[in-house]
Parts: structure tokens; C-alpha cells; sequence
């Protein structure tokens, strides 16, 4: 599991880890928690190109779908099939093994430290 | 909206709960896991504050004759102790609310009516009771509600410590029926109604006795797998055991027939009540039906998600869900009569998407039949 301290963060909760050229992304456990039990989700194909802001999944708990957001520009060089088979680690583990998609980046945009990401859920 | 609480609040912060704004009130969504809360009353209990609920108090002589007027069902002819299902109608034949009605005795029943409604269905009811000699009193800020959902409900009563005094023993108690009882020396009624397709119970009590009933119940049902559940999983549960929500399956603009509810209307009973007649002319022959969906894969339709026939949009979806119970999406909607029989097969979009989904007969999940 990943230390959330050392994490970057987007307003949409998700999470950055960044090792070398490419990035792994997850969502936050705030955002796993107001989800509630999350039962399905939807990754993007490895090789396909994503685009910083734009949908590229879906996340789905029995009450309501959260959008997977690319949080950088790149290409998918993996993805989670744990998590596809097994929802529940993104509510047990989300920054860890519910971690969603490695996507190596061609630039890193401006992404929020802990501190940041902290002040805007109230945490 | 106003921002009104439960008594049992503090007792559901401590217990670690998400809340969420319905109808007004801030009540727990969950206390850890929805689906985790969702099973436990699938295979032993869980326990629900609905104190939100509205309990409106019907007394007088003409209390049955009142109801029979106010209501779609012939409520006079139920007995002591017994509960019906039942709608208030608009004289359009729309829907105001749904609700269970119980008989207290002779000249007085209660009326639980949705929270969301409680202001409609008080003023509804006052103006339909200035003919006849009832008194309709709106109890819902003295009276709490607890439900115990789930095959271990009754034992869990049962081994409740102060709560005694059965009027009726919970083993002779049937569905749908209620008796006395007592939690110390604070009165209470218990049905042995719900709304999650288990056999459970519902306990009415005053406000300032609800959370010592509520810790009471908590304590003694954790050695039968009892946990405090949330509003999320009330709503899987109902949903699955095909149960209708207020607001989604029912509505001003439904007729009951349309959602399935035909028989709640008791067009035989003597006299006048509020609908008749738009009942008896019945819906629009185009008329939306709601039916059941079971999706393919695990996408879930949701509130508002068209349905298709071919490239006919047919229907919306009311509710959906992967179902917990069943691991399949499950959904119900209002479509065309012509593709509303049990088989079809149409397409749910899913945001963009298109995804197959068959109408099944609703409940989409039964219990097992073994009380009484």
C-alpha cells in the first residue's frame, strides 16, 4: 500500500503515484467510502490513449456510478484485472491493491499534495 | 429542506454511520458495508432506524367507515391487530402515498405513511374526515420505528431483555399482523410487517424510550449475527422482493393498476372513496405497466435509464441495482403494455451503451416460506 502522504491527488479523488515515466492512478478512500460497496468496474483497454479530464471508466457501488477520469495525458500500459474480477479491493485497499491503471504520461500536469487533496474533503 | 434527526442519532454516529438527506432527515446510509448489511438480513438480521416514517392516529366511531372513504382498501373489514397495505389516492386515481395500516381496536387504527409525504397525507386525510366522526391526529414526532429484519428477527426479540408482555405470542404472530407488548414499563406495538422481503418486525415506541430499545436490540441480537443497517441496503433489499418506492415506482401521474397494485384497490367495497370513479374508468389504454428486468453481465440500469425495444424507446426504469442476493442487475420500469410480457426481451442504455435485460415477474427474490 501506498503512503497516502506521498501520493498526488486530483479534485476528482483520485490518486497519482508517479515512478519514473509512468503513473499509477486510483481513487481515494474518500471517494471509495461515499461510493459505498463498490460492485463493478470498468477499466480502459491497455494500449488505448487517454486524455487528461476525459472519462476512460466507471466505478460502480450499489447506489451510484463515480467516472474514472484520466488524470494525465498518455497511454494505458496496464490495468487492473484483480480489480475487475474483485470490486471490493477498491473499497478494502485504495491505494494499494485496488489500485486502477498504470498510464505512462507524455507530461505531468498539476496534480494537489496530501495537504491539498486533505483541505478540499474536510479530512 | 429542513435538516431533522432521528432520536437514535447520536447512537448511529457512534456506531460509525454515513449519513445521508432523505426526505429532510439526515439518516444513516450505512454503518460500514451496504452489501455486508444487505446479506446479514438476507441470512440472520439486520436492524433499520425509519423513525423518519410518519404515524398519523385515526380514532373515532366512524374510524372504519373513514378509511374505507380516505383510502383505496376496504379497511373496516380488517380485524384487531391486523395490518394491510394500502394507497391514498388522489381523485385522479394518482397516488399520494403508500401505507400500512394497522387496527388498534375497534374505532382506532395508525397510519404510517413515507416521510416524505407526511405533510400530504395529514392534509389529505384531515379534509377527507370533516363528514364523518374521527378525530386524525399526526403522531410522527412522538413515535419512533425501529425494524428487525431477517430469519433471526424473532429469536432476537425474543431474548431481548424488558421487552415482555406479548399480547399475542411472537410464534402465533402472522405476517401482517401486530400485537402489544412492553419494553419495561413503555408501551409498544409489534408488526410483524417490513420491507425487505424477510420476515422481520416493526416496532412502534415513544420517542423518549427508542434508544434504549434500539441498544437493548443491538446487544442481544449480535450473538444471532444482528447489525445495524443503512438505508442503502433497505433499498437492495426492497427492490429485490420487488416492493415499490414512493417517487420512483409510484407517483401523482401512476394509477395502481399500472404498478401492479390493482388489488390493493377494493373497487367491490360499498359506498364512494376518493378515486373511484378514475379508477373505474381506468388508465389511458397506452398506458406504461411496470414490470421486473434482469439485466445480462453487471451493469445496472438506473432511475431514469431508457428502454428499448428494437430502436423504440418503450420504457424508463424507476429503480435498478446489481442485485446483491442474486449477482445479476435487476431493475424495475414503467414500459409499453406490448413489450411488458414475461420473456421479452429488451435493451436497457446504459449510458450509451446498450445492454439486454429480460422482463422477469416480479419479486425478482422470494424467501423461503418457513414461519407462520
Amino acid at each position: 500500500m501506498a503512503e497516502p502522504q506521498k501520493l498526488q491527488y486530483t479534485a476528482e479523488h483520485e490518486w497519482v503515484l508517479v515512478d519514473g515515466p509512468v503513473a499509477t492512478v486510483g481513487i481515494t478512500a474518500y471517494a471509495a467510502e461515499k461510493l459505498g460497496d463498490i460492485v463493478f468496474v470498468d477499466l480502459p483497454k491497455v494500449g488505448s490513449t487517454v486524455a487528461e479530464g476525459k472519462v476512460v471508466g466507471e466505478i460502480e457501488s450499489t447506489k451510484s456510478v463515480g467516472e474514472l477520469f484520466a488524470p494525465v495525458n498518455g497511454t494505458v500500459v496496464e490495468a487492473n484485472d484483480a480489480v475487475v474480477a474483485s470490486p471490493e479491493l477498491v473499497n478494502s485497499d485504495p491505494f494499494g491493491a485496488g489500485w486502477l491503471i498504470k498510464v505512462e504520461y507524455a507530461a505531468l500536469p498539476e496534480l494537489l499534495s496530501f495537504d491539498e487533496y486533505s483541505k478540499l474533503t474536510g479530512e | 429542506m429542513s435538516d431533522r434527526s432521528s432520536p437514535l442519532h447520536q447512537l448511529h454516529v457512534d456506531a460509525g454511520a454515513s449519513f445521508t438527506d432523505f426526505a429532510g432527515w439526515q439518516m444513516p446510509v450505512r454503518y460500514s458495508s451496504d452489501l455486508a448489511e444487505h446479506h446479514a438480513v438476507r441470512t440472520a438480521a439486520g436492524i433499520f432506524d425509519i423513525s423518519h416514517m410518519a404515524e398519523i392516529e385515526v380514532t373515532g366511531t366512524e374510524s372504519g367507515a373513514f378509511l374505507d372513504y380516505a383510502l383505496a382498501g376496504r379497511l373496516s373489514a380488517i380485524a384487531l391487530g391486523q395490518a394491510k397495505y394500502s394507497l391514498l389516492l388522489a381523485e385522479t386515481g394518482g397516488i399520494i402515498d403508500d401505507l400500512v395500516v394497522y387496527r388498534r381496536a375497534d374505532d382506532a387504527f395508525l397510519v404510517v405513511a413515507n416521510a416524505g409525504n407526511r405533510a400530504p397525507v395529514v392534509d389529505a386525510l384531515t379534509q377527507r374526515a370533516a363528514a364523518f366522526d374521527v378525530t386524525v391526529k399526526d403522531r410522527s414526532d412522538d413515535i419512533s420505528l425501529i425494524a428487525v429484519q431477517g430469519p433471526h428477527s424473532r429469536g432476537i426479540l425474543e431474548a431481548t431483555p424488558g421487552l415482555a408482555g406479548f399480547a399475542t405470542p411472537l410464534d402465533e404472530l402472522k405476517y401482517y399482523w401486530s400485537t402489544d407488548a412492553m419494553f419495561g414499563d413503555v408501551p409498544l406495538i409489534v408488526g410483524r410487517t417490513g420491507y425487505t422481503g424477510e420476515d422481520g418486525f416493526e416496532l412502534y415506541i415513544s420517542a423518549e424510550a427508542a434508544a434504549s430499545l434500539w441498544t437493548a436490540l443491538v446487544d442481544a441480537g449480535a450473538p444471532f449475527g444482528l447489525v445495524p443497517a443503512g438505508l442503502a441496503s433497505r433499498d437492495t433489499l426492497r427492490l429485490e422482493a420487488g416492493m415499490p418506492l414512493y417517487g420512483h415506482e409510484l407517483n401523482l401521474d401512476t394509477l395502481p393498476v399500472q404498478a401492479g397494485l390493482g388489488r390493493v384497490v377494493a373497487l367491490t367495497k360499498e359506498g364512494d372513496f376518493v378515486g373511484r370513479a378514475a379508477i373505474e374508468a381506468g388508465p389511458p389504454t397506452d398506458a406504461r405497466v411496470l414490470v421486473g428486468l434482469r439485466g445480462e453481465g453487471k451493469r445496472a440500469g438506473r432511475a431514469d435509464y431508457l428502454v428499448y425495444d428494437g430502436d423504440e424507446a418503450v420504457g424508463v426504469i424507476t429503480s435498478g441495482a446489481l442485485s446483491p442476493t442474486l449477482g445479476y442487475p435487476i431493475a424495475m420500469a414503467y414500459v409499453d403494455a406490448a413489450s411488458s410480457a414475461a420473456g421479452t426481451t429488451l435493451e436497457i442504455d446504459v449510458r450509451g451503451s446498450r445492454v439486454a435485460a429480460s422482463v422477469v415477474p416480479l419479486p425478482f427474490y422470494k424467501k423461503e416460506d418457513n414461519h407462520g
